[in-house]
C-alpha cells in the first residue's frame, strides 16, 4: 500500500471518529432539551409533586446533565444503553430484534434496489438520449418527487383493500414460508425500493454518462473493442467510485425511508420502538435508537467515501 | 494498383442541439498510395479530424456521413456493417489521438491497453503480444522498455505516452494508422524526439499513413503529400514541395503567411534606455510547508530575475511545468512568493492582490490564456467592459460607452459587437476582448499568459500583430508567456529562458540563435521545426554526431547544482557535477547561468 493512500484512509477514518464523537454529544444533548421527561408520562396529570420528585429521584434525573452524560458515555462504551424508564428492561434487549428487523427490511430493499438502478442506471447512460432513456428518466424523477409515504399508502389501498392479494399489515412474527415471507415484505420493501432506486439510478447514469464521454473511451472503440468489453473493462472501472458514493448516500436515505414505512405497515422494527419510545419520553430508549441510526449513516457515508478513495487510478496500485 | 486509402466525395453533416443539419465535411476526395503519408492541414473547425475518424468508421454522435464513399485497405468502410467495422479497427486501420494524457484509460496499466487491439482480434496470445510490445517500446526509444508496460498513465510524461499510443497503433502491424495532432500537445524538445521516432517506425515498416495536423513545418518533416481543409472542403492538394513553396490557393497562402517566423519588430533604432518599469528580484515561489532554509518544499519559481523597461516586451519562454504560469499567478498577486521581491516603478508590491493598491492593481493586469473562463458568459461584452471602465476610471454612462467604444476600436473591432454575448463570439474576437478588459483598466504593463495557445495560427498572427501596435501607440509594457519561440522572437525586445523554475537566461531576444547562449536555449531553439524537408533528419543526425554527454558522479542531486545538468550536451564531469554554476554576462548579449555558455553553431541561425 502506498503511504499516501493510507494517509488519506487514515483521515477519513478520523473524520468519521470525530463525527461520533459530535453525534453522541448532539443526541444527548438533543434528548435533554426536550420538554417533559418519563415522570410525566408515567404517573400522569395528578401527580403530586413529591411523587415527581422521588421518581425522579429514583430514576437519577435529579442529578446534574454532566453527571447523566458521563453515566451515559460509560455505558455505551459497554455497549450498555441503560434501561427503559418505563418497564426498566434493558434498552440493548429491546433493541435487539427489532433491530434485526429493521436491517432485514432495509437490506431486502437494498437487495432489490441496488441491481436494479444499477442496471437501469448504466443502461440508461449507454443509450443516452434515446426513448428508453427518456422513459427512465421521467419515471425515476417522477419516483424521486413522490414521498415514501404516498406509495405505501396507495399500495395498501390497491394490493390490500382494493384487490385483497395482500395483507395490510407486514406480519412479520409468522414467516415460515417463501409464501409467507413474499406478502409480508413485498409491499413494504417495494414502497422502500421504489424511492431509493430512483436516486441511485439518476446518479448512476450521470457518473456512467460522464465516463462514456471521455477520450479513452472513443480510443477504446477505434481499437475495435466491442461494447461489453468497452463497458466492462473501460467505463465501469472509472465510474466506480462514484457509483457506489452514490449507493451509499441512496442507502443512508433508505434509514429515513425505514421510519415511515414501519409506521405505515407497522412493522416490529427499531423505528417503531423509537416512535413510542418518544411519546412515552422513554429518553434511554430514544437515545439507544437515534444512536443506532446515526452510527449507520456514518458507516454508509465513511465506507463511500473509502470505496472512491481506492477506486482513484493512482490507488490502484499497490 | 489501387491506392491504400481512396476516399471519394466524402461529405458528413452534423447538427448542435435539435437546429437542422449542417455540412460539416462537404465533397472530399483524396487518396494515398501504400507506404505513403499524407497530411490533412487544417485550422480548428476545418473538419480534419471528422474526416481522419471516418476513415474509421466513426463518426461522433449527432453526425452521419451523408455521401461519398471510403475504401481502406480494399475494405468498403461507408458500407460496413458495426460488427464489420469492429473487425477492422486496431486490426488493419489503427489511430493515434491528440492527446494521450487523455487518450489513455487512467485506471488500467499501459501494457493491458497496448496489447488490447492485438487480443480482442486474437491475433497472438498474451505472452507473444507483450513481448512484441516491448520490441516496440525499444523501437520508439522508450526508457525502460521491459516495465514501462507495468506503469499507470498517471506516472508517465506527455511525449512518453504519444510514443506509447504509438507502440499501441502498430501493434496489430496495420496496413494504415491515423495521427490525429500527435505531437501538438508536446513540448517542442519533446516534440522532435516523438516525430524522430514515428519517422524510423515508418520508415522500418512501411506504414500506409493519415498524418492530421495544423503545423506546417510539421509536415514538412512527415509527410509526402497532402490536403489543405477550410470549412470541411479541400482547398488544395498536392505534394508537400508543392504545398509549401507553390501554393497557389490563398488559403493555403494565408496559412504559410502566418506560419513563417517573421519579425514584427518595427524598426531597430535603438531606443534611449528606458527606466525599468517592472523588477523582478530573486523571486521564489512554491507549494506546502517552509523547509528549514526558509523556502517551500517544492520550489516552482527558483531565484528569477529580470526587469521590464518602459514601454518594452519581455518573452517568458520554457515548456511545460517550467514554472511559467506559476510565475506570471506571482507577479499579479494570485500566488504568493516565499522570498524574494517585485518592484513596479521602484516601489514593492504585496504579494496578495489585495493588499495592493488601488493604482497598483490598474497599472499591472494579466490577459489570461483562455478567454472562455474569464469573460462572464451571460454578460453582453459591452457591459463587462463597461464595469471595468467604471471600477477603474470611475465613467459613467455617456462617458463610459464612449470609452468602451474607444476600447473596442483599439483592439480592432467594431463597437456594435458591444450587444453580443462572448459565446457568439469566435475565439480571436473573445481573445481582444479579453485584452480590451486589461487595456479598460489603462495599464502600464500587461501579463500575457499563453494567450495564443488556443488559436489557430492566422487569428495568432494578428493578435501578435496587435500587440505589437498597442505597445507602439500606447507604450504598454508587456510580459508574454508562451511556449512559441517563434511567436516571441516576432514580438519581443529581451527573453527570459525558463528551466525547471530558474531563469537559466535573460538578453536580448535578437540574439537567439546567434552568439553565446545558455545549453538549454540552444536546445530548444534547434528543436523547433523548420519549414523544410530533411530538417529533421539532418537535425538527428548532426546531435547523434555530436560527443555524447559527459558521465557525470550520481551524487549530482544537489539543489545547488545546475538545473539542467541531467538533460545538457556539453556538461562537464567534475565542474558541472560539483560546483552551482555562474551567473555570466555575455557582452551584447544575454545574461546566463551556465559555467560554459555555449557558442550557436552557424547552421542554426535563422
Amino acid at each position: 500500500m502506498n503511504r499516501h493512500l493510507v494517509l488519506l484512509i487514515g483521515r477519513r477514518f478520523l473524520a468519521a471518529a470525530t463525527s461520533l464523537v459530535f453525534v453522541v454529544v448532539t443526541v444527548f444533548a438533543i434528548t435533554n432539551v426536550l420538554p417533559g421527561d418519563a415522570t410525566d408520562a408515567l404517573l400522569g396529570q395528578g401527580a403530586t409533586p413529591q411523587a415527581v420528585a422521588a421518581m425522579r429521584h429514583n430514576l437519577g434525573l435529579d442529578r446534574s446533565v454532566f453527571v447523566r452524560f458521563w453515566f451515559w458515555l460509560w455505558g455505551i462504551l459497554h455497549a450498555e444503553f441503560g434501561n427503559s424508564l418505563l418497564n426498566g428492561l434493558s434498552v440493548a434487549d429491546a433493541i435487539g430484534p427489532r433491530l434485526h428487523n429493521s436491517l432485514l427490511l432495509a437490506g431486502a430493499s437494498a437487495a432489490v434496489s441496488v441491481p436494479v438502478s444499477l442496471f437501469l442506471g448504466v443502461t440508461s447512460a449507454i443509450w443516452k438520449d434515446t426513448v428508453y432513456d427518456r422513459v427512465v428518466s421521467i419515471l425515476t424523477l417522477g419516483m424521486v418527487s413522490v414521498p415514501e409515504f404516498v406509495i405505501a399508502t396507495i399500495a395498501v389501498y390497491v394490493f390490500a383493500v382494493r384487490l385483497h392479494l395482500l395483507p395490510a399489515l407486514a406480519d412479520v412474527g409468522s414467516v415460515h414460508s417463501l409464501r409467507q415471507f413474499l406478502s409480508a415484505f413485498f409491499m413494504p420493501v417495494a414502497s422502500l425500493a421504489l424511492v431509493t432506486l430512483a436516486q441511485m439510478v439518476r446518479m448512476t447514469r450521470a457518473a456512467m454518462a460522464d465516463t462514456l464521454s471521455a477520450p479513452y473511451i472513443e480510443m477504446a472503440l477505434l481499437k475495435g473493442v466491442g461494447p461489453i468489453r468497452l463497458i466492462l473493462v473501460h467505463a465501469i472501472p472509472n465510474a466506480i467510485g462514484p457509483i457506489v458514493n452514490a449507493v451509499a448516500l441512496s442507502l443512508s436515505s433508505l434509514l429515513g425511508g425505514v421510519v415511515v414505512i414501519e409506521v405505515v405497515f407497522t412493522y416490529p422494527g427499531i423505528s417503531g420502538l423509537m416512535v413510542d419510545a418518544v411519546s412515552s419520553r422513554d429518553v434511554p430508549t430514544v437515545q439507544a435508537c437515534a444512536l443506532v441510526f446515526c452510527v449507520t449513516y456514518l458507516f454508509l457515508t465513511t465506507f463511500a467515501d473509502i470505496v472512491t478513495i481506492l477506486s482513484l487510478p493512482r490507488g490502484r496500485k499497490t | 494498383m489501387a491506392a491504400t486509402i481512396q476516399v471519394e466525395n466524402l461529405e458528413i453533416v452534423g447538427r448542435r442541439g435539435k437546429g437542422a443539419e449542417l455540412p460539416i465535411v462537404r465533397d472530399v476526395s483524396f487518396s494515398v498510395q501504400r507506404g505513403e503519408m499524407l497530411a490533412l492541414i487544417g485550422e480548428s473547425g476545418s473538419g480534419k479530424t471528422t474526416v481522419a475518424l471516418s476513415l474509421l468508421g466513426h463518426i461522433r454522435k449527432g453526425c452521419r456521413i451523408a455521401g461519398g464513399k471510403i475504401r481502406v485497405a480494399g475494405y468498403d468502410v461507408t458500407a460496413l456493417t458495426p460488427h464489420e467495422c469492429r473487425s477492422i479497427r486496431g486490426r488493419i486501420i489503427s489511430y493515434v489521438a491528440q492527446n494521450a494524457g487523455s487518450a489513455f484509460n487512467p485506471a488500467l496499466s499501459i501494457m493491458r491497453q497496448v496489447v488490447e487491439p492485438a487480443l480482442v482480434h486474437r491475433i497472438l496470445p498474451r505472452r507473444d503480444l507483450e513481448a512484441r510490445a516491448v520490441s516496440l517500446f525499444r523501437a520508439l526509444a522508450l526508457p525502460d522498455p521491459e516495465t514501462i508496460g507495468e506503469r499507470y498513465p498517471g506516472e508517465l510524461s506527455g511525449g512518453q505516452l504519444q510514443r506509447l499510443m504509438a507502440a499501441m497503433a502498430l501493434m496489430t502491424d496495420p496496413e494504415v494508422v491515423v495521427f490525429d495532432e500527435p505531437t501538438t500537445a508536446l513540448d517542442v524538445t519533446t516534440q522532435i524526439e516523438v516525430l524522430a521516432a514515428f519517422k524510423a517506425v515508418f520508415a522500418e515498416r512501411g506504414i500506409t499513413g493519415v498524418y492530421v495536423t495544423h503545423d506546417l513545418s510539421v509536415v514538412a518533416q512527415i509527410a509526402d503529400h497532402a490536403v489543405v481543409l477550410k470549412d470541411g472542403a479541400i482547398k488544395e492538394s498536392g505534394t508537400v514541395s508543392k504545398i509549401l513553396f507553390q501554393p497557389e490557393d490563398p488559403y493555403s497562402q494565408a496559412l504559410l503567411t502566418a506560419a513563417e517566423p517573421r519579425s514584427r519588430q518595427a524598426d531597430l533604432a535603438r531606443q534611449p534606455e528606458q527606466p525599468s518599469l517592472l523588477d523582478v528580484r530573486n523571486l521564489v515561489v512554491g507549494y506546502g510547508q517552509p523547509t528549514s532554509a526558509g523556502l517551500p518544499e517544492k520550489v516552482i519559481v527558483n531565484h528569477v530575475n529580470f526587469s521590464v523597461p518602459k514601454g518594452s516586451m519581455l518573452g517568458v519562454i520554457g515548456e511545460s511545468g517550467c514554472g511559467k504560469s506559476t510565475l506570471a499567478r506571482a507577479i499579479s498577486g494570485l500566488q504568493p512568493w516565499a522570498a524574494g521581491e517585485l518592484l513596479l516603478n521602484g516601489t514593492p508590491l504585496a504579494a496578495d492582490v489585495r493588499e495592493r493598491t488601488p493604482e497598483q492593481r490598474r497599472h499591472l493586469q494579466l490577459v489570461a490564456q483562455n478567454a472562455d473562463s474569464v469573460l462572464n458568459p451571460s454578460k453582453p461584452i459591452g457591459q463587462a467592459l463597461e464595469r471595468v471602465v467604471r471600477f477603474y476610471g470611475g465613467l459613467r454612462g455617456g462617458a463610459a460607452t464612449r470609452r468602451v467604444n474607444e476600447l473596442l476600436d483599439m483592439v480592432r473591432l467594431s463597437p456594435t459587437l458591444a450587444s453580443r454575448l462572448p459565446s457568439e463570439l469566435s475565439g480571436g474576437q473573445k481573445q481582444r476582448i479579453n485584452f480590451a478588459r486589461a487595456l479598460a483598466a489603462d495599464p502600464q504593463i500587461v501579463l500575457c499568459d499563453e494567450i495564443t495557445a488556443a488559436l489557430d495560427t492566422v487569428v495568432a498572427a494578428a493578435i501578435l500583430d496587435l500587440m505589437k501596435e498597442l505597445q507602439r501607440d500606447l507604450g504598454l509594457a508587456f510580459i508574454f508567456i508562451t511556449h512559441d519561440l517563434h511567436a516571441l522572437q516576432s514580438i519581443c525586445d529581451r527573453v527570459a529562458v525558463l528551466y525547471a523554475g530558474q531563469a537559466v537566461e535573460v538578453g536580448p531576444a535578437v540574439a537567439l540563435g546567434q552568439g553565446v547562449h545558455h545549453p538549454y536555449t540552444r536546445l530548444l531553439h534547434d528543436s523547433v521545426p523548420l519549414m523544410e524537408p530533411g530538417w529533421l533528419e539532418a537535425t538527428q543526425t548532426r546531435r547523434l554526431a555530436e560527443a555524447t554527454p559527459a558521465p557525470i558522479s550520481p551524487l549530482s542531486l544537489d539543489p545547488g547544482l545546475c538545473c539542467f545538468l541531467a538533460r545538457c550536451p556539453d556538461r562537464v564531469s567534475g565542474l558541472c557535477d560539483r560546483v552551482p554554476p555562474p551567473v555570466r554576462s555575455v557582452p551584447e548579449g544575454p545574461r546566463v547561468l551556465c559555467h560554459l555558455p555555449a557558442f550557436d553553431r552557424p547552421e542554426f541561425s535563422t
